[in-house]
């Protein structure tokens, strides 16, 4: 009891802060969006998914589960950027000298994010889903409930673990324009070189960046379940799931190590 | 004083790399007591303070705060204070209501107890009519006071406030003051207090005068004035060195010297006033008389005045905190 409520405290206010940021909201809802169109439009002539001459995946549906990655990656970056205000601002002096496990604090930190990242991949999903109904566009995407539970499950560890990556280098930085530099050089390639962007099929060195990657397996995993049908050459499943999980779990136990030692 | 002290502060040392922040530090706070930490910016004050809050580590030496070791039990430590940081620790996007909230819930209140708890402090505070207001949109005092609330929610038993009439207009530094009076009265709360006003200095039980990391004076304010001899002279002159010799050849006393200020404390000390103005009159421009106050003792105990930041001090500690 004594651990969770302060966890449940630090995700509430999250939440509480990023909804009262209208320009956050309304930017963590168009981005992807308009990343997804305007790729979507630019990239389709040009792109032809491996292995699949006709009838294959538009570049469209093959944006989505890259494009949910990118939702829980931006959020992270976000929630990663609130913690050195958190120090900044003063708001973390008060929270370390509360009578908080150092695990709390990480959890609930992380956990906000998390929560923020999930709800907006469903909406962007849900979005997806509503065009093809619609018949506005023709999107070769359609989600069954167990499907739809397992993308749950993965984004939600997705989100744990991409918010524990950002948790480490934030929680050392006292600027925020140094995480834009881990942010340029770590997290954004990351994503691109994730098989998010386009097929993880690279030679050579590419081909190891993209296998050491924890968050090819979560891409990777999103497309399983999304498209099962083109995936042959993807990961398995369970290879996906236990991976990101592993990187999750690895994350928030390296963040709490970090956060116990005293801050001199 | 009672037989059990609230804080016990022994032989505490502390070091940023080669520079000692506190060489060897220890007093005692009497539960219920309100005690003034005094000393100029880098006299250690605030290293102190961060230790006493569980935020820096014990390097060496013990600090105790009800029984609890600061070092080895923090948690416990952690229970039993409340603590009031020089820089705003309220998040400017939540609400008054929603920062206690979240505040409360650090400490385990949940529920009715805590939505009770907020609005007890909030009308003792007189913010009960801003619950709903941005912390963003408060004015200084008014953060202040919901800092005030912030650490006194979970009934903490010691209150340590760094330097909590920063920006408070001299109206709010009452109001502030009047509160910490109140409640030292009504539930025996022990107050540490950091400080480098005179007037607020005045208002503690007792005083603890920090400078270069060691403890300078400790005693109740009038002890303290006690400890100077009678009367303080001032004399202002053009050549502080010329006078000084003078008068440590006339008189055989030695001058303290504050830039163009030389300071002499005396019992009787009108004569003295008469005798250095009839001999050396024309090397002074204007000669003062008055009663030791908590500064005189402050220059007398640590060589220099408070404001007297001719020495760069540099505070690991402080960051900016604009980006």
């Amino acid at each position: 009891m004594s651990a969770i409520l302060p966890i449940w405290s630090l995700t509430q206010r999250e939440i509480v802060r990023f909804l009262r940021q209208r320009s956050r909201v309304t930017g963590a809802f168009a981005q992807p969006i308009i990343f997804w169109v305007l790729f979507g439009v630019g990239l389709s002539g040009s792109f032809r998914m491996p292995g699949a001459a006709e009838g294959g995946l538009s570049y469209q549906a093959y944006f989505i589960p890259g494009i949910a990655a990118m939702i829980v990656l931006f959020t992270a970056i976000f929630s990663s950027i609130s913690v050195i205000q958190d120090r900044n601002e003063g708001f973390m002096q008060g929270v370390l000298a509360a009578p908080v496990p150092r695990s709390s604090l990480v959890l609930g930190k992380i956990m906000g994010g998390t929560l923020l990242a999930f709800v907006q991949a469903l909406l962007f999903i849900g979005l997806a889903l509503l065009l093809k109904a619609t018949g506005l566009v023709t999107l070769e995407f359609s989600l069954s409930l167990g499907r739809f539970v397992a993308s749950c499950l993965l984004i939600l560890l997705m989100g744990l673990g991409l918010c524990g990556l950002g948790f480490f280098f934030a929680w050392r930085l006292d600027s925020v324009q140094g995480f834009h530099a881990i942010m340029s050089v770590l997290l954004f390639p990351m994503w691109l070189m994730s098989g998010a962007f386009f097929p993880s099929e690279g030679s050579g060195w590419l081909k190891w960046i993209i296998a050491i990657n924890p968050m090819t397996y979560g891409v990777a995993g999103l497309r399983r379940i999304m498209f099962p049908e083109s995936s042959a050459a993807l990961p398995s499943l369970a290879v996906c799931f236990a991976v990101t999980a592993l990187f999750a779990v690895v994350m928030v136990t390296i963040d709490t190590l970090l956060a116990r030692r005293p801050q001199t | 004083m009672t037989s059990s002290p609230a804080v016990v502060i022994a032989g505490l040392r502390h070091s940023y790399g080669e520079r000692e922040a506190l060489a060897g530090v220890g007093f005692e706070l009497a539960e219920g007591e309100v005690f003034g930490l005094l000393g100029p910016n880098g006299g250690g004050k605030t290293t102190l303070f961060r230790i006493l809050a569980t935020l820096l580590p014990v390097q060496t030496g013990t600090a105790t705060i009800l029984g609890h070791n600061v070092a080895t039990e923090p948690d416990a430590v952690r229970r039993v204070i409340g603590v009031t940081f020089q820089s705003p620790s309220l998040d400017p996007k939540l609400s008054v209501r929603e920062n206690l909230k979240f505040h409360g819930m650090l400490y385990g209140l949940t529920g009715a107890a805590l939505a009770s708890r907020i609005d007890e402090l909030l009308s003792r505070l007189g913010m009960a009519d801003r619950a709903k207001d941005l912390a963003e949109t408060l004015s200084g005092g008014l953060k202040r006071r919901v800092e005030i609330a912030k650490s006194l929610l979970h009934g903490p038993r010691v209150l340590l406030l760094d330097e909590p009439s920063t920006g408070l207009d001299p109206g709010a530094r009452h109001d502030l003051w009047t509160y910490l009076s109140q409640l030292r009265a009504e539930s025996r709360v022990t107050v540490l207090v950091t400080t480098h006003l005179m007037e607020e200095a005045e208002r503690c039980d007792r005083l603890g005068i920090l400078d270069r990391g060691q403890l300078v004076g400790l005693g109740t304010p009038a002890e303290l004035r006690g400890s100077i001899g009678g009367d303080v002279v001032t004399l202002e002159t053009g050549d502080a060195d010329a006078l000084a010799a003078a008068i440590r050849e006339k008189f055989g006393i030695e001058p303290q010297r504050f830039g163009g200020a030389l300071r002499i404390e005396r019992t009787a000390g009108h004569e003295l006033i008469r005798d250095v103005v009839g001999a050396l009159g024309e090397q002074i421009k204007s000669a003062s008389l008055g009663k030791p106050t908590l500064e005189d003792v402050f220059i007398q105990r640590t060589g220099h005045k408070f404001w007297d930041d001719s020495e760069p001090v540099v505070d690991p500690k402080k960051k900016s905190k604009k980006h």
